[in-house]
């Protein structure tokens, strides 16, 4: 077959053109979570219809679960009216749902590919704009609202535009201390927040095909703080061997055919792209966010951008952006002091993350003042964290261990900032308010970064700071 | 929601200066926590609207002039972030029907589309221009024509807007709402679902 991935996905599931002209496609996954749907199972219900495909619809609980203790009823009388909703509608319709005394239960973009459920060729829709991690595995995997949830609640179908396909190579390897979240980062420094906006993402160059899938779904998941709807990656021999043995996938002889399948929709060698970047992974530096859009980032080592030197669009934000973080400009990035440490969230919130972060805090502390929480991104995860000790490496250097959920990714549970703390964070996004309070500050990293802030107690270089504490202590 | 045909908006508006507004912004996540869409006009940019009082300003939606408007004037990438379509209801729910902008973030305007808010953008220039003379004159009327492609404030020349030509022609047509098209000939929807191997292979381990 020529074409992309996209081409290919897109012909399989097009049902037809509608009378506006767009499309209507044929959703093979649907995902379903508690904050996006109750709205869409009332308008379903007001019109008297029905779920198309119960068995092509699975449900978890994640952004409001309380992550201290899952027992039910939850102390927060909303969060539990909210979970209630989603059981109803799940009894109901007969959706499987993943919910805490499951064992599976967990952030909707970690569960679905760990239980095997997200597979490549696949169209997946959730009513969350970080479904574009899916697309690790290859699929067409794009975030709706609700109005659209219960569109394909109803009709197993979209409504949608296609998109042109970005090229986006990185090559080479990184450098220690550099991770998946860097590389994201730093192709968002560059295209920009809006720079995707009409266009799929496909990643590709040999870092890519060197990456774990946990390391592509982190690439992935943040396509659309780049303003691209979906992200994706060829599937190859690292996506089928992930999949082996899973949950919901194919299982013995159906496996082999399967994975043949899989591998026939990665774009063909001669495949046309609309636009083509690359970048050098070498280049790339640890990486930290020092603004209020995931954008606004520069290396561990540089300082911050200084809003004179720039043009005056781009000068006002930068104002902004540095006066609500209460940052200086041409101060470096290093240094700025944090209050609060998170480790979680769906864009690194699974076990290679807090391997990661574990081996840089192993037999240390967090800084006197520091609050700091790891929340495993699913309940797969924490199982897998615990059987290895890590939730001890953690608790002992006075880490909380927390169960899994979204939590301080946007605080819709009790986790969050207070006033103007900084809270260095292995999520997806810092804007305003974004983590519970109007004036909390965020600054995105990796896991290790963020281990690293925590020990510290303000931003650091992980490729060195290790080595520097241990000169200091002897 | 019926769908209804939509050619033409006029009425007041409000100026927000500002790019790559975020959902967040508009929509703070807290106030997510309900089961229905029901008030949620009431928080639409809260936190926003606290801090600006907290300097001692006032936020453009709290002017007085801002009550009963209906048109939004905003610049680039408006809308992005989070899918939550609690974003544009709360902007509908307060009584805007067009947001003007630079650009738009994607999933914010394919969730307009489906909820009868019309989102139409204008040259970078255009949307300073306008926003200054809104400025000066606050009660000024401005109409949006989505057949003509224009916008106009009452007695200046029409400037030029665009819109894709999917969403020109969902609102000119009615069929904005579309989960009923969705439904029609499914048929051919149960062919697809006949060609596509993964929707019979489905093997689960218990
Ligand atoms: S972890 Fe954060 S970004 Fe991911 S689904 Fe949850 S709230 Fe959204």
């Amino acid at each position: 077959m020529a074409g992309t991935l996209f081409d290919k996905i897109w012909d399989a599931h097009a049902v037809r053109r509608l009378p506006n002209g767009q499309t209507q496609l044929y959703v093979g996954l649907h995902l379903i979570h508690e904050v996006t749907t109750p709205q869409a199972f009332d308008m379903l219900a007001a019109r008297e219809w029905r779920v198309r495909a119960p068995h092509r619809t699975f449900a978890t609980i994640d952004h409001i679960v309380p992550t201290d203790t899952q027992d039910r009823p939850f102390v927060d009388v909303m969060a539990e009216t909210m979970a209630t909703a989603l059981e109803r509608n799940c009894r109901t319709h007969g959706i499987p749902l993943f919910d805490g005394p499951s064992g599976a239960q967990g952030i909707v973009h970690v569960i679905g590919p760990e239980l095997g459920l997200t597979q490549p060729g696949m169209t997946i829709a959730c009513g969350d704009s970080h479904t574009s991690t899916h697309g690790a595995f290859g699929t067409l995997a794009f975030g709706i609202g609700t109005s659209q949830v219960r569109d394909v609640l109803a009709s197993q179908c979209v409504a949608l535009s296609p998109l042109r396909v970005r090229r986006i190579e990185v090559n080479g390897e990184l450098s220690p201390g550099v991770y998946a979240k860097d590389v994201i980062l730093a192709i968002i420094r560059r295209l920009g927040v809006s720079g995707g906006t009409g266009f799929a993402y496909e990643y590709a160059g040999t870092t890519l095909a060197g990456m774990s899938m946990e390391e592509r779904m982190t690439v992935c998941n943040m396509s659309i703080e780049g303003g691209a709807r979906m992200g994706y990656v060829n599937p190859d021999a690292t996506t089928v061997a992930y999949l082996a043995g899973r949950r919901f996938a194919p299982q013995d002889a159906d496996f082999e055919a399967a994975a043949a399948r899989w591998l026939s929709f990665a774009s063909s060698p001669d495949a046309t792209y609309a636009d083509r970047v690359s970048y050098d992974a070498g280049s790339i530096a640890p990486t930290v966010t020092w603004g209020t859009h995931p954008g606004q980032s520069v290396g561990v080592d540089e300082t911050l951008p200084d809003p004179r030197a720039l043009d005056e669009s781009e000068r006002r934000s930068v104002e902004e952006a540095l006066a609500f973080m209460q940052f200086r400009a041409g101060e470096p990035m290093a240094g700025r002091r944090v209050d609060v440490a998170f480790i979680g969230s769906c864009t690194n919130g699974r076990i290679s993350d807090l391997r990661e972060a574990a081996a840089v805090v192993r037999g240390r502390r967090i800084a006197p003042h520091m609050r700091a929480l790891v929340v495993p991104g699913s309940q797969h995860v924490q199982r897998a964290a615990e059987t290895e000790g890590l939730d001890e490496v953690f608790r002992e250097a006075g880490f909380e261990w927390r169960g899994a959920g979204c939590s301080m990714c946007l605080a819709m549970n009790p986790d969050r900032l207070h006033g103007d703390e900084v809270c260095a964070s292995s999520s997806n996004r810092n804007f305003k308010g974004r983590q519970g309070s109007p004036t909390g500050r965020t600054l995105l990293m990796s896991p290790a970064m963020v281990a690293a802030a925590a020990l510290a107690g303000e931003v650091v270089d992980v490729r060195t700071w290790a080595s520097t504490e241990e000169r200091e202590s002897r | 929601m019926a769908s209804s045909v939509i050619e033409r908006v006029t009425g007041r508006a409000v100026v927000l200066r500002g790019a790559d507004i975020d959902t967040d912004r508009i929509m703070p996540a807290r106030f997510l926590k309900a089961v229905s869409f029901e008030g949620l006009e009431r928080h639409l940019f809260v936190d926003d609207r606290a801090a600006a009082r907290g300097r001692g300003k006032t936020h453009p939606l709290d002017v007085p002039s801002a009550a009963g408007s209906r048109i939004l004037v905003c610049n680039t990438n408006f809308g992005s972030g989070s899918s939550r379509e609690h974003a544009p209801q709360a902007l509908f729910r307060w009584g805007f029907r067009v947001i003007l902008a630079e650009s738009f973030a994607e999933i914010f305007a394919g969730n307009s589309l489906a909820i009868g808010l019309v989102c139409v953008t204008a040259s970078p220039g255009n949307v300073a221009n306008l926003m200054e003379a809104l400025e000066q004159n606050s009660g000024a009327s401005l109409t949006v024509d989505i057949r003509a492609e224009t916008v106009s404030i009452a007695g200046q020349p029409d400037l030029p807007i665009s819109l894709p030509a999917a969403s020109r022609r969902a609102w000119l047509s009615g069929e904005w709402d579309v989960t009923g098209l969705l439904l029609e000939d499914y048929f051919e929807v149960e062919r697809v679902e006949a060609r596509l191997p993964y929707l019979r292979t489905t093997s689960r381990k218990a």
